[in-house]
């Protein structure tokens, strides 16, 4: 038995072993006991996964009762890159959730569910075939179902995100079965190396591709299916959000992979434009819905919709420019793909883990009722810094390479002479600078207004941090991973190149990157060195100076001369983005309610002015709501059906047998 | 190379620490003179620096780390940006080359250095200023990545040195309408980069229409001493990228004492034209409302977006 057959079957055995402990452990050692196993099980996807991206293969095959046969895994290269991050995120959220979990997180359901969800989402990138796919799919969806019920007794709002989310993941199942079904009809077969020899040309495998993909794009949270995530994110509990998002959203990302790159390869060039647009939309629709929200989890949601779309815009690229025999550059975009994958995995997982904590200290969500917390929490404030740092794709972080990649290969992918590309390129090129910028005010809209300045609600001033150990690791180890990709991301190149099947990524100086498929190259630890060096005369002027002449603490900030009475002068989050919300006024259609109460001896004098602002979804609004409109309507037209009365059951019978006999006589 | 490097890249730095102060004296003279004032004469940024280290730094009470690391990060940033840009030779490292992308990731980290110093004393003006200021710099950003696109489809690389060397082999390239709409958008990008007229208005005391000025209100001594010092070199740089880009010739392609003092000279010339320039016309420039900026940076964009159509027209032909 190969080392990465023992991974394969010890992930599985952990799994029954942890949802036993969870359910049979004594509640005041069940969150130790079940994290500690659940970990575990993470811990095993991840060492597994590095073993496949080292080159070992292994097979095995799980006997089931059902008709349909065994279940097969057997990791390829690009199925291992996944099971790392799936496996890396998996554990560092489970032992945050030994401190973590409480209440309603702590139960038996929650604790059984969570490494069940684990194994199914570490082993769906290594199935071997369509059948084993969807099952492993579907027990993910699943087990993630009842996570995100796990709080539905206290708050309303999660069964109905729960409902939400369960309606979007079957669709997104239903779709893939459909579209596994064409290919297996073509193939003759359900083997994934079966269907990989089917002609991408042909009309049934771009029928299987719409399918796919958009069963692929429900679960990544792709604009316009992406409405589960802002509220699925917000009902579950904070470690199952960080898994959720940084690594389960990832699976849509690697079917796309898969269909892509090993399913149906070299497809034609509109398959490529398909996921390109849609990537591009999902990224800016999804940051300008982040920058204006003020609830810290929606936030996080959204911009996991962005970082997805950066994926798919990646991943249309890369397409885009194989099937007009640009090599190079769609190499790296391959590798950008992958390299946004890795990196949003762990910032988001870290920002996660760090709203859970905002959460747990201080009882707030929303971040106009933040403030201070940086002086109150700081270990979390470090961890949420460097998360934003990522998302906000500023140097030396993981966020910044991935993105550096994928400009890289945008620009070198110019192609005058092929109009498609001609015109998509630079569009490309504005789409992932607007995004960038838009991350960046996002993110330092989070950090500055949950962190900095002053408390604005009772509970953020009297936020601390978290008696329970286990937090601060997970959240820090998460916050070095971030910087570890960002600084030394020449590492992660060989298993770049193994899991894309691509060349041309390599190791430069230290630990740097290189991208010779562009001729473009970066070592951050030779920019960092750079800067600590330009900073060692500015320190001693400091120092110098500080001297002669210390810094004093006054009581006051000067305010321009305004004592501060009331820590609500301050900007909130709702204001930090108005200004921007005024601007894209037509794509966020903001609804706002301004009332003027003038005082009764003058109308020129104000009383109290009250200021409201809605921002719904305008996805949700225009495509969805009427959706469930008829639905509803439809339900309540059909309850007159049965309205319990048993004569006209029985005039239903009567109707029905005489059809029969009709039909049968005919 | 990296040795050669390293000794532009210090040049460059002890270069603009030395020149950008004078810039903005010079620039603000120049705006006196032109408005009929007698002006403070071109050495008083100096003066004020020199003023401002030695000064007390205050800082209140509840502010975080933030107050104090912001300004040293604005600057380290901005020393960071010099030593990468093309100003006095296209000498570059091999690991780390002057890639765009990178100079403006760089830039950014100032940015979002001084909006984090806005936000951190929970006053409302600091807090308008870093909001404003986040605004515009995330509507800045598409319009320079392409630009920068259009710039680099002629050299096939985004690295500044190799596109400035290559204006230098083929100087007609400069004229091309690529170049100019391209530089043309370039221009305005920096002007709302930097936080000149019409964008901001460097010289406002009315607290209402501040933006960068909003952010750094709270701060004192040495700290408000490198938030300046930081935003003068930005200025230096970006302005001595424009003009070398308008203006190649005289920048050394190779690293000598006397290819250096030539370049030197030849920057000093260039950045003081740009400036003088920029200055003059902020004569006649009022502020623009907050919101119209919006449309002046999607002028700007489109005009990014012609110069990478021309660029396809231009090949073909």
């Amino acid at each position: 038995m190969s080392a990465v057959e023992l991974g394969l079957e010890a992930q599985l055995v952990l799994a029954v072993v942890a949802a036993i402990v969870a359910t049979w452990a004594p509640p005041r050692l069940r969150s130790t006991l079940a994290g500690v196993v659940s970990a575990a099980v993470g811990l095993t996807g991840a060492v597994t996964g590095v073993l496949v991206l080292a080159g070992s293969r292994g097979r095995i095959e799980v006997p089931t009762s059902l008709p349909l046969g065994d279940v097969g895994l057997d990791p390829s290269p690009l199925g291992g890159f996944f099971m790392v991050v799936a496996g890396a995120v998996g554990a560092v959220a489970a032992v945050y959730a030994i401190g973590y979990a409480e209440g309603p997180a702590a139960s038996r359901a929650a604790w059984a569910s969570l490494p069940v969800f684990l194994a199914a989402m570490q082993l769906v990138p290594a199935a071997a075939d369509a059948v084993s796919f969807l099952l492993l799919w579907e027990l993910m969806a699943l087990a993630s179902t009842s996570l995100v019920l796990t709080d539905h007794r206290d708050r309303a709002e999660v069964r109905q995100a729960a409902l939400w989310y369960a309606a979007l993941t079957q669709l997104s199942f239903v779709l893939l079965l459909l579209g596994f079904a064409v290919l297996v009809v073509d193939a003759g077969g359900v083997g994934f190396d079966l269907i990989g020899s089917i002609d991408p040309g042909s009309t049934s495998a771009s029928v299987a591709f719409v399918l796919l993909v958009a069963g692929f794009a429900t679960k990544a949270g792709i604009v316009p299916v992406h409405v589960w995530l802002p509220r699925a994110h917000p009902a579950a509990p904070s470690h199952v959000s960080a898994v959720m998002s940084a690594a389960m959203v990832k699976m849509g990302v690697y079917g796309a992979l898969l269909v892509c790159l090993r399913l149906l390869p070299a497809g034609p060039a509109w398959w490529g434009l398909l996921l390109l647009a849609f990537g591009a939309v999902s990224a800016v629709y999804g940051i300008l819905q982040a920058s204006v929200t003020s609830d810290l989890k929606r936030l996080l949601a959204y911009s996991t919709t962005e970082n997805v779309g950066l994926m798919f815009l990646a991943l249309g690229t890369a397409l885009l420019l194989r099937s007009v025999g640009v090599g190079g550059p769609a190499d790296s975009a391959v590798a950008a793909c992958l390299l946004l994958v890795a990196s949003h995995a762990a910032f988001k997982c870290t920002l996660f883990l760090a709203a859970g904590s905002v959460l747990h200290g201080s009882g707030e969500r929303d971040l106009d009722r933040m403030g201070g917390l940086g002086a109150r929490m700081p270990v979390t404030a470090l961890a949420f810094g460097v998360g934003a740092l990522g998302a906000a794709a500023l140097p030396v972080t993981a966020g910044f390479m991935a993105e550096w990649a994928l400009l890289q290969s945008l620009i070198h992918g110019a192609r005058p002479e092929d109009r498609l590309v001609a015109v998509a390129m630079p569009v490309a090129v504005a789409v992932v600078a607007l995004t960038a910028g838009l991350a960046l005010l996002t993110f330092v809209k989070a950090y500055g207004i949950a962190f900095l300045a002053r408390p604005r609600s009772e509970g953020a001033a009297a936020a601390h941090e978290d008696g329970a150990w286990t937090m601060r690791p997970a959240m820090l180890v998460s916050a070095a991973a971030v910087l570890a990709l960002g600084l030394v991301p020449g590492l992660a190149a060989e298993a770049v190149t193994r899991a894309g099947g691509v060349a041309g990524v390599g190791r430069v100086g230290g630990a740097g990157l290189e991208l010779s498929g562009v001729g473009a190259q970066l070592d951050p630890i030779a920019l960092s060195v750079m800067a600590a060096l330009l900073a060692v005369p500015v320190l001693f002027v400091s120092r110098a100076a500080a001297r002669r002449r210390p810094r004093r603490q006054v009581e006051l900030a000067w305010g321009c001369g305004g004592v501060r009475v009331s820590p609500r002068m301050q900007y909130t989050a709702t204001s930090y983005a108005e200004p921007l919300a005024r601007v894209f006024d037509d794509a966020l259609r903001p609804e706002r309610d301004i009332e003027v109460t003038h005082t009764s001896e003058s109308r020129y004098l104000v009383e109290r002015v009250a200021f409201r602002q809605r921002l719904d979804d305008v996805v949700e609004e225009r495509s969805y709501r009427p959706v469930v409109r008829l639905a509803d309507r439809v339900g309540l037209a059909a309850r007159r059906l049965q309205n319990g009365s048993i004569h006209r059951y029985l005039g239903y019978s009567f109707v029905a047998l005489v059809a029969v006999l009709v039909l049968v006589a005919l | 190379m990296n040795a050669e490097a390293a000794v532009l890249a210090l040049a460059q730095v002890v270069a603009m620490v030395s020149l950008s102060p004078l810039l903005v004296g010079m620039m603000r003279q120049v705006r006196a003179r032109l408005e009929g004032r007698a002006g403070a004469g071109a050495l008083q940024p100096w003066r004020d620096l020199r003023k401002l280290l030695a000064k007390e730094t205050l800082q209140a009470a509840g502010t975080s780390w933030v107050s104090v690391a912001g300004p040293t990060v604005l600057i380290v940033s901005s020393l960071l940006v010099c030593a990468m840009t093309p100003l006095l030779g296209t000498v570059t490292f091999t690991s780390v080359p002057d890639d765009l992308f990178v100079v403006v990731s760089v830039l950014l980290i100032g940015t979002v250095a001084v909006a984090l110093v806005g936000l951190d004393a929970g006053t409302a003006f600091g807090g308008m200023g870093s909001s404003r200021h986040m605004t515009i710099a995330a509507l800045v950003e598409p319009t320079v990545l392409v630009s920068v696109y259009a710039l680099s489809i002629p050299v096939g690389s985004s690295v500044l040195s190799q596109i400035v060397a290559a204006r230098l082999d083929d100087p007609a390239s400069v004229a091309s309408p690529v170049s100019l709409l391209a530089l043309l958008a370039l221009a305005v990008a920096v002007v709302a980069e930097t936080g000149r007229l019409p964008v901001d208005n460097p010289n406002t005391h009315l607290e209402l229409t501040m933006v960068h000025e909003a952010m750094v209100l709270e701060s004192s001594g040495r700290d408000l001493a490198w938030l300046e010092l930081g935003s003068w070199l930005r200025l230096g740089a970006l302005l001595g990228l424009l003009s070398t880009l308008l203006m190649p010739w005289g920048i050394a392609t190779e690293l000598s004492a006397g290819g250096l003092l030539l370049a030197s000279g030849a920057l000093v010339a260039k950045i003081a034209i740009t400036g003088a320039l920029l200055a003059g016309v902020e004569v006649f420039l009022a502020k623009l409302r907050l919101f119209r900026i919006p449309e002046l940076l999607a002028g700007s964009f489109v005009l990014a977006f012609l110069a990478v159509t021309a660029s396809y027209l231009v090949v073909q032909a």
